[in-house]
């Protein structure tokens, strides 16, 4: 009779740290984990040491003091009693936003640039090379003070509007150009405002769930229902019906000369506009070539047999070449991303108070703590610019190509 | 400890100062020959190279007076350009010996910063410059206007405020150079320019037509510039004090670099006598030798005639002496005794 027992388990000893091929691999890698966190942080209290017999004290109470200047676009309250901790966060808010709208812009202008670079008509095709040959190949720092001069050179001051025959006047009169920048209308949002906005949200989301039980049915029965209009039927009528009924509680507030400048409405910097607009068409010709890249990624045979089975040129790029495409196009975009966030550094050179010129330019110079502040600048731009990546590889994760 | 010397200098390599011996900065000039002098990145008539690339200026006599009374030679400098932004940090890590940077004498930078003032060889005042068919006679006038200033200046923050005390509103415009404020200005991006008074007056002169800018009458801060040098070594900071003070004194005595040859021969004034060290022992107590002062105004002469030479009334810069008058003149240049 035998008795089935189990192989002898061998139980952990330390020793086997050493003889065990197992582990011995990680007690290695233990002690050289060990020796680096030793070494760098003998770097470190090093550096310290030698900073403060500089009299380089590394302190960060600056930032809770008052920080004294006045910053021209601020979305946050801010005066210049405020810290310089707020004044920090008004220019992280304002690179925020300015790499934002870049992003999107220079995403619209690629997109549209790399299609129609690939058209077979010459005169558009050589034009989208042209515009990214130029684009590409002059330094952003250019475009931005290029931009930017021609703005304040070519747009009429404030004062040219004043008086009986003004010289220049405002498109529609209700949005004004200046060399300070573009004042446009602002809402103003009377009693049953409310409504209409929530009605407007809803109807977006309306829009959403439309095009979703659309596509449902074409998977399901074949049949196809027209996507275009009834979107933007949805899109407008709710709200604009909901701002009918309610009395038309949403009103225009246009900006007017007032004193030395224009004042009411929304005024759009001519510093924002310039490294914007420098920021966009710069990336944009890098993200052209990437959209390019990608749909030449993608064999011909591909929109042949789409073309084989009846589908219109249109819906060949929609529907079978985009995205195939965006695998190869999306890991590129992620770092003209990060570049754009990272290129909007250069605002200080048209006095646009992002983080380096209020934390890294104002604060620093008025402090005087360089290394600190410099340190917190490396701190944030490395924070955002993963983010940014980890926020653009769930992106991509969703549309490679998915492997089973 | 040769360990923590090796490490410090590779983390200095890491783009980080390492630190340096806190005194004997007079011993270290004299080792090295040369005297680093931080300067700015150039502003004619304050410092500036010229079309040989020799440095000068108005803070670059300064640099040049120190190394004579230290070295014997006025042109055994290291001008180091330094920007607002990295010009204390220059000073603190010891990159540079002084700092001549017309730069404003405050309380935290003095205090906080731990850097010493050894004097102010400019008093300046901020100022705002408007044109003039703005029709706007003050600077209490000025609610609404939209304002170029040059960031990372004292000036930025006397504007906040001088705004915020009258009780008006401005819109700031940052800018980083003397001239981009000009292209700005000019094409009325914005309503006024401010910043130092003498500055304003230098802008303006390079103007195609100066009258039509009018100066506002407000002076809304006092900016005493002047040379700095750390704390913690006194022995240097006095020879940076006492050759301003020597260039000071000159002018008040009348010593100029055209007599001084002549007085050095000997004088009836006796406190002539102890500047140029032909009489007691002033320049052994700062550790140099007995003629140092006489080296000193050997360079450019007299603080008048360096002022003269390069920011008065006869150069474009076209600055009256103002408030740099001698205290016998009416202005504020008062110089402790030589005794």
């Amino acid at each position: 009779m035998t008795t089935l027992t189990d192989p002898p388990q061998a139980s952990f000893r330390l020793s086997m740290l050493l003889s065990d091929t197992r582990y011995r691999s990680y007690t290695f890698q233990f002690i050289a984990l060990m020796l680096l966190i030793a070494a760098i942080a003998f770097l470190g209290s090093n550096l310290m040491r030698n900073l403060a017999a500089a009299g380089l004290n590394i302190s960060y109470q600056f930032l809770g003091s008052p920080a004294g200047y006045d910053i021209n676009q601020t979305l946050v309250e801010y005066t210049s009693q405020s810290t310089n901790a707020k004044a920090a966060l008004v220019g992280i808010l304002n690179t925020l936003l300015v790499a934002f709208l870049a992003c999107v812009t220079a995403t619209v202008l690629g997109v549209i640039a790399g299609v129609l670079r690939l058209s077979n008509n010459w005169l558009v095709s050589k034009l989208m090379s042209f515009y990214v040959e130029i684009f590409r190949n002059i330094p952003v720092l250019i475009w931005i003070i290029i931009i930017f001069t021609i703005m304040i050179a070519v747009l009429p001051g404030p004062r040219a509007f004043r008086g009986d025959e003004p010289s220049a006047s405002m498109v529609f009169d209700a949005i004004a150009f200046t060399n300070r920048g573009v004042y446009i209308p602002a809402p103003v949002w009377g009693p049953g405002s409310m409504v209409v906005v929530i009605t407007f949200l809803l109807s977006v989301v309306g829009v959403f769930a439309y095009r979703r039980y659309a596509t449902k049915l074409l998977y399901d029965t074949g049949r196809l229902l027209p996507m275009g209009w009834p979107s933007l039927a949805i899109f407008f009528v709710p709200a604009l019906l909901a701002y009918l009924v309610m009395g038309m509680p949403i009103g225009l507030e246009y900006p007017e000369l007032k004193g030395f400048n224009f004042s009411g409405g929304i005024k759009v910097g001519g510093p924002l506009i310039a490294l914007w607009f420098a920021l966009s068409i710069y990336t944009g010709a890098f993200i052209a070539e990437n959209v390019r890249a990608g749909i030449q990624a993608i064999s011909k045979g591909q929109s042949e047999a789409a073309g084989a089975l009846g589908l219109r040129q249109g819906r060949i790029m929609n529907l079978v070449v985009l995205p195939q495409a965006l695998r190869v196009i999306i890991p590129p975009l992620i770092s003209q991303y990060l570049n754009i966030t990272k290129n909007s550094s250069l605002a200080i050179a048209v006095g646009y108070a992002d983080i380096t010129a209020t934390l890294g330019g104002i604060t620093l110079n008025q402090t005087g703590r360089a290394i600190e502040c410099v340190l917190l600048l490396m701190l944030f731009y490395l924070t955002i610019s993963l983010s940014i990546s980890a926020v653009m590889n769930v992106y991509n994760n969703s549309v490679k190509l998915k492997e089973r | 400890m040769k360990k923590s010397v090796f490490f410090g200098a590779l983390t200095a390599a890491a783009g980080l100062a390492a630190g340096v011996a806190a005194a004997g900065t007079l011993d270290d000039v004299k080792a090295r020959g040369t005297l680093n002098c931080g300067v700015t990145t150039g502003l004619v008539g304050f410092a500036a190279p010229d079309s040989n690339g020799e440095w000068e200026g108005f803070d670059v006599a300064v640099c040049r007076a120190v190394a004579a009374a230290v070295l014997g030679d006025g042109n055994a400098v290291e001008f180091v350009p330094t920007t607002g932004k990295t010009r204390f940090t220059a000073l603190a890590s010891g990159e540079i010996d002084m700092l001549a940077r017309n730069t404003t004498w405050t309380f935290s930078r003095d205090v906080d910063l731990k850097f010493t003032f050894v004097g102010v060889n400019y008093y300046d005042g901020q100022g705002f410059m408007v044109p003039k068919d703005l029709g706007v006679s003050s600077a209490k006038d000025l609610d609404g206007a939209t304002v170029c200033i040059q960031t990372g200046t004292t000036t930025e923050l006397n504007l906040a405020d001088f705004f915020r005390s009258n009780n008006i509103s401005y819109e700031p415009v940052p800018i980083e150079t003397n001239a981009e404020a000009q292209q700005q200005y000019l094409a009325g991006a914005c309503d006024v320019y401010t910043t130092d008074a003498s500055g304003l007056a230098a802008t303006r002169a390079t103007f195609e037509a100066p009258g039509d800018h009018v100066l506002l009458p407000e002076i809304i801060s006092k900016e005493p510039l002047g040379p700095l040098v750390r704390h913690g070594d006194n022995e240097w900071g006095d020879i940076v004090r006492w050759t301003l003070n020597a260039l000071i004194t000159a002018e008040e005595l009348g010593v100029t670099s055209a007599n001084m040859t002549e007085m050095m021969a000997g004088t009836n004034n006796p406190e002539i006598n102890r500047l140029l060290g032909t009489e007691g022992t002033l320049g052994e107590m700062l550790g140099l030798d007995a003629d140092w002062a006489a080296k000193a105004l050997a360079v450019g002469g007299n603080y008048g005639e360096i002022f003269e030479q390069n920011i008065g009334e006869a150069t474009p810069i076209g600055l009256a002496r103002g408030l740099n008058a001698q205290w016998t003149d009416g202005g504020l240049l008062y110089s402790p005794p030589f005794r």
